[in-house]
């Protein structure tokens, strides 16, 4: 496999990081009220992850290992206002919406986690391509809950109403931490079940070749025998 | 003034519990809640931290930062205030009780990305008690009397919420658990119906 597609493959999925590594929970709780909501965070955070990620690893040898935590922080500090004033001027209505989250973008552990274990090690490519997909799969996730709140709690997709009924739970705090679990529950399962099956594929595979060429031979000498 | 007081104590130890109905530091109610101990200790911690961040931040915003004119510079600065503030915090604990640092000392570290530091030391910048605080009457101004009562208590709810999780947690490590189900997702099931219990102080 190519080591960018690695790369991609496991931001999104082996490592994807809201269901596999449980990291970033707050804000994927807080914001999964509405699946326009959950999509627009995810959206932040790829941007924030994805910028922090380059300039961390141009930055890479720059930076004195023993303050690097405090440099990546003001790093990724200074990339949420920035998209902060972005918000704020051109989408008011998200920038109003994810109210004390925004800024809380700054101590999500994805983005200094990332940081840490990828960019600033790897060059610029590798860590720009890791950002972009683990953000990626981070927004799939959030979307997915949000989808998932939002019908369940008011019955509408994407803030157009489908059907008409509204269960008060999934819109409120205990709904979140329920669905969250469920859906981790089931990611694991179905990750698990995959794996399994390309394992059995590939062990399959390596028990073939042998199996192939010596078949033949030993059915021809049986028959032989037996003539 | 009283009746101000009671609310503020209230609203930030259960109806707006910051683990359990704001979803502020829900890393470490996750990943340090699976003994009652250590629960505790990662709560005294928080609460410490929360108070001496406020106790920097919010005269830092009011007094210095609205001054100049760089509001905006605000993210930037409370991580940075955070960020010292636990470091030294960590030397001096270190120094002065090695007991203490044994308990506590490891979660320090942690506590720098922790949501609900940054989280208490934003939300306080508002100009009105009503804002952060549902029933209190309109008028009355926020002051760091206030901001420093709120963030002590929204620390002791966040302990709370932790102790509570711990036990909660204690038992279910003997329970037979779905294998899919086991470690985060079952924790989360059972934040749920603690989610709900302290969804009711709410509507009070």
């Amino acid at each position: 496999m190519n080591r960018y597609v690695k790369t991609a493959y496991d931001g999104l999925i082996t490592n994807n990081a809201t269901f596999k590594l449980v990291l970033g929970t707050c804000a994927t709780l807080a914001m999964s009220t509405s699946a326009v909501n959950s999509f627009g965070m995810g959206l932040s955070v790829t941007v924030v992850l994805l910028l922090s990620n380059v300039v961390i690893s141009l930055l890479r040898k720059v930076i004195p290992n023993t303050v690097r935590i405090p440099a990546f922080i003001v790093i990724i500090a200074t990339m949420v206002t920035l998209l902060r004033m972005v918000l704020e001027k051109y989408i008011p209505s998200l920038y109003d919406a994810m109210g004390v989250f925004l800024p809380l973008i700054v101590v999500n552990c994805v983005i200094l986690g990332r940081a840490e274990a990828f960019a600033s090690k790897q060059p610029v490519l590798d860590s720009a391509i890791d950002g972009l997909f683990t953000g990626l799969g981070l927004t799939f996730a959030l979307t997915l809950i949000g989808v998932i709140r939002e019908f369940l709690g008011s019955g509408s997709f994407f803030g157009i109403k489908v059907m008409d009924f509204s269960i008060g739970f999934f819109t409120n705090s205990a709904g979140a931490f329920f669905v969250y679990g469920i859906c981790i529950a089931l990611f694991v399962l179905a990750t698990g079940q995959i794996e399994k099956r390309a394992r059995a594929k590939r062990a399959r595979a390596l028990r073939r070749p042998p199996e192939g060429p010596l078949d033949p031979p030993e059915d021809g000498s049986a028959e032989k025998e037996v003539q | 003034m009283a009746a101000t007081i009671l609310l503020i104590i209230i609203s930030a130890v259960f109806s707006q519990n910051f683990i359990l109905v704001k979803f502020l530091g829900i890393c470490p109610f996750l990943g340090v809640s699976k003994k009652t101990n250590s629960a505790l200790s990662m709560g005294a911690a928080v609460t410490l931290v929360m108070v001496l961040a406020t106790l920097v931040t919010w005269p830092l915003y009011t007094y210095v930062m609205v001054p100049l004119g760089i509001e905006y510079l605000e993210i930037i600065f409370f991580i940075f205030v955070i960020a010292a503030l636990v470091q030294m915090l960590e030397k001096i604990i270190a120094k002065i009780s090695p007991a203490l640092y044994k308990t506590m000392g490891i979660y320090l570290p942690l506590i720098t990305t922790n949501c609900a530091i940054l989280g208490v030391a934003e939300l306080l910048l508002v100009n009105d008690v009503s804002d952060i605080v549902s029933g209190v009457m309109q008028g009355i101004s926020m002051n760091l009397g206030f901001a420093l009562l709120y963030a002590l208590f929204a620390g002791v709810g966040f302990t709370l919420a932790m102790v509570l999780m711990g036990g909660v947690r204690e038992k279910l490590e003997k329970l037979p658990v779905a294998k899919c189900m086991k470690g985060f997702p079952v924790t989360m099931v059972a934040a749920s119906f603690m989610a709900m219990a302290f969804y009711v102080f709410s509507l009070l």
